[in-house]
């Protein structure tokens, strides 16, 4: 049973007007990847924040490595790395400078510091462009910089705001391997913030889904999509032709349907259970063409849009 | 009160905790003197500062130049002048007198120094800010104070290491040329001198740091700082002129004692701006025939003996305006502090 490093109670942080987290509880375990998922001003970068002593919460607590940020903010960042989400550098100093300044404020010697910048820069695929002035790195460049200012002070954890943002999809995924490799083979804890699903899915063991101050739900992909969606967790995406009302009709009455959305020539299926054969199956004995038919998986793309279609029909409603 | 809660409450009292307590100031001690470094050299580094420098340097030299040569002038003409010059503290007439072409010595720091110190200061907070490494470097293990401490603690050693070696540069190019070496109350008073402008450019420099926590861009701030400059160095003293065209209307005035308050009262309204209260320092410092800087009645200064005062009267006569000079200072560096401590840390 893994401990939780990072652990989050009841915390909430009020600005002026405005509740930028509600009563957020969230436990993060040693060693793992987490991604925090949520929308633009969804009170993910304050929540990081909080983590870090650098806000303070309106009420609730913070544990960090055992340690209180907002009473201990020494320590806490002595252990845990943080990569803002518009990192910058120092551009008139080449990147190994600005790792090495980095190692300066937190009390490293010279040589030590030398070696580790090396190391990181090694690790990160930036050995060539280290005395380069920052100025000329690309944008790619500066998020792997970034990521080794961060490992300069060896921390256990590192939290990641918005990593992948404004770079190639390339780049992004050297990024997320080299997340991922941190993670194996110095067991970093990581927490990273994103809006970006699918890049997330590929790396998080776990992912909270986090909105308006809330986080709606949390655990892996599969659990995600049962918490987010009781009734409908199946989709099956059905083309064939001609589709009429009485297809409907029988499809609809097959058991574990729950409503069927037709989309121009093709029809979705929403459905409790696995149903796709017997989908099939009603299609081909009403002696209809069947082209395509296609069990939806979900990504978290998927689970996010569908969230907040529900939600708009629910204030609609209301 | 919320200041309060941010700082650090260490009140575990076991023998553990502070032998970690005092490992962290050692380490966030190193981390200070990383701080002040770095920004030490990216001062000298920095095109802005370096045609500062340079325009401050020439500035000097050239009302350098203009009062060797009315002194030259003045000692050529008699014999007598020469021993005259010893008794009169001609040496510290370098930095005050010209000869009509240039302005002195005194009255180039008193313009150019506000620039300088605006110019040291003006980006401080924002510039890292905007830049996206306050975060990062607020992320790291150093109290948050240290940086703006720190930011003000390199330009300051930028300011003293500049002036000094200004000031002792004109000293030594006045002995090789005019001949005379300065008595020791003369180099003291070039000393006190020094410091004064140092104070008053770090008042400059506070009102700076001040612009750069609170406003966003780095232009917006350096717009006030020299809109503050401008102000005070060309339009207070013509606002303050105007007040006294009426207040001190001959026609309403009765009697002495309200001459007298009425004179008062301008001249505590001239004093409210930071470069009248340098500038009455600096003459005080450097011309020791100087009094009193108020009002004096005709009964005040009979029997007084004609001559100089003594450095320790003159630094008496200044100390209200070298307190109230490093109070404004203080005043603009404990509001940046404030702002700073309470600010949020992110970028957008």
């Amino acid at each position: 049973m893994a401990t939780s490093i990072i652990e989050l109670k009841e915390i909430t942080k009020q600005y002026d007007d405005q509740l930028a987290v509600d009563h957020l509880s969230l436990s993060i375990k040693k060693g793992e990847i987490f991604g925090l998922l949520g929308p633009n001003g969804a009170g993910k970068s304050t929540t990081i924040l909080m983590m870090l002593g650098l806000s303070e919460p309106t009420s609730g607590t913070v544990h960090v490595c055992g340690l209180n940020p907002t009473r201990h903010p020494l320590g806490v960042k002595q252990k845990v790395g943080y990569l803002p989400d518009d990192v910058g550098f120092y551009q008139h100093m080449t990147g190994l400078e600005n790792l090495m300044y980095t190692a300066a404020l937190n009390g490293m010697s010279r040589e030590a510091a030398y070696k580790r910048a090396m190391h990181v820069l090694d690790q990160v695929g930036l050995v060539d462009a280290a005395t380069k002035k920052n100025g000329k790195y690309s944008r790619g460049m500066r998020q792997r910089l970034g990521l080794a200012d961060v490992l300069m002070k060896k921390p256990d954890v590192i939290i990641l705001d918005e990593p992948t943002l404004g770079i190639d999809p390339e780049g992004i995924r050297e990024l997320l391997q080299l997340i991922r490799h941190l993670n194996e083979q110095d067991g970093i804890t990581v927490l990273l913030s994103s809006h970006q699903l699918h890049q997330v899915q590929q790396i998080c063991d776990r992912v909270g889904i986090f909105v308006k101050g809330k986080l709606l739900a949390e655990g892996n992909i599969e659990s995600l999509a049962k918490q987010l969606f009781f009734e409908d967790t199946f989709v099956v995406n059905v083309f064939a032709d001609p589709i009429d009302d009485s297809l409907i009709q029988s499809i609809h009455d097959i058991h574990g349907v729950n409503r069927v959305e037709m989309n121009h020539s093709t029809m979705d299926v929403y459905c409790q259970e696995d149903v796709t054969p017997d989908i099939a199956r009603t299609i081909i004995q009403h002696d209809r063409a069947l082209y395509h038919i296609n069990k939806k998986n979900y990504g978290l793309d998927e689970i996010y849009h569908r969230y907040f279609e529900g939600r708009e029909l629910n204030e609609a409603t209301k | 009160m919320k200041l309060l809660n941010n700082l650090p409450k260490l009140r575990l009292p076991s023998a553990f905790s502070s032998i970690t307590i005092k490992e962290e100031r050692a380490t966030s001690h190193k981390a200070f003197q990383a701080i002040v470094r770095k920004e030490f050299t990216d001062y000298m580094t920095s095109w802005r500062i370096i045609i500062l420098l340079i325009i401050i340097m020439l500035t000097c030299f050239g009302s350098l130049y203009t009062a060797l040569t009315t002194i030259n002038d003045a000692m050529d003409a008699s014999d007598d002048a020469k021993e005259i010059a010893k008794e009169s503290f001609l040496f510290l007439k370098l930095f005050t007198v010209s000869d009509g072409t240039m302005p002195s010595f005194i009255r180039f720091v008193t313009f150019l120094g506000p620039l300088l110190g605006i110019a040291l200061g003006f980006d401080a907070i924002n510039s890292e800010r905007n830049k996206g490494t306050l975060s990062r470097l607020m992320a790291q293990p150093i109290p948050r104070d240290y940086v703006l401490n720190a930011k003000f603690t390199a330009a300051l050693l930028i300011n003293i290491v500049l002036f000094f070696s200004l000031g002792l540069l004109v000293t030594a190019l006045g002995i090789l040329i005019i001949g005379i070496p300065p008595s020791f109350e003369e180099f003291a008073r070039i000393g006190c001198f020094l410091v004064l402008c140092i104070f008053y450019i770090a008042f400059w420099l506070n009102l700076g740091i001040l612009f750069s926590v609170q406003f966003r861009q780095a232009a917006t701030s350096a717009l006030s700082g020299i809109a503050i400059w401008i102000f005070f160095s060309i339009f207070y003293s013509m606002i303050i002129e105007m007040i006294s065209k009426t207040v001190l209307n001959p026609e309403t005035i009765t009697s002495e004692a309200q001459a007298i308050d009425k004179q008062g009262f301008i001249l505590n309204l001239m004093r409210l701006s930071p470069n009248y209260l340098f500038s009455e320092s600096t003459t005080t410092l450097l011309s020791p025939t100087v009094r009193s800087l108020g009002p004096l009645s005709q009964e005040q200064t009979i029997g007084a003996v004609a001559g100089p005062l003594p450095l320790d009267q003159s630094l008496l006569l200044i100390w209200p305006q070298l307190t109230g000079l490093i109070a404004a200072t203080m005043i603009c560096f404990a509001i940046s502090y404030l702002l700073f401590m309470r600010q949020e840390i992110r970028s957008n």
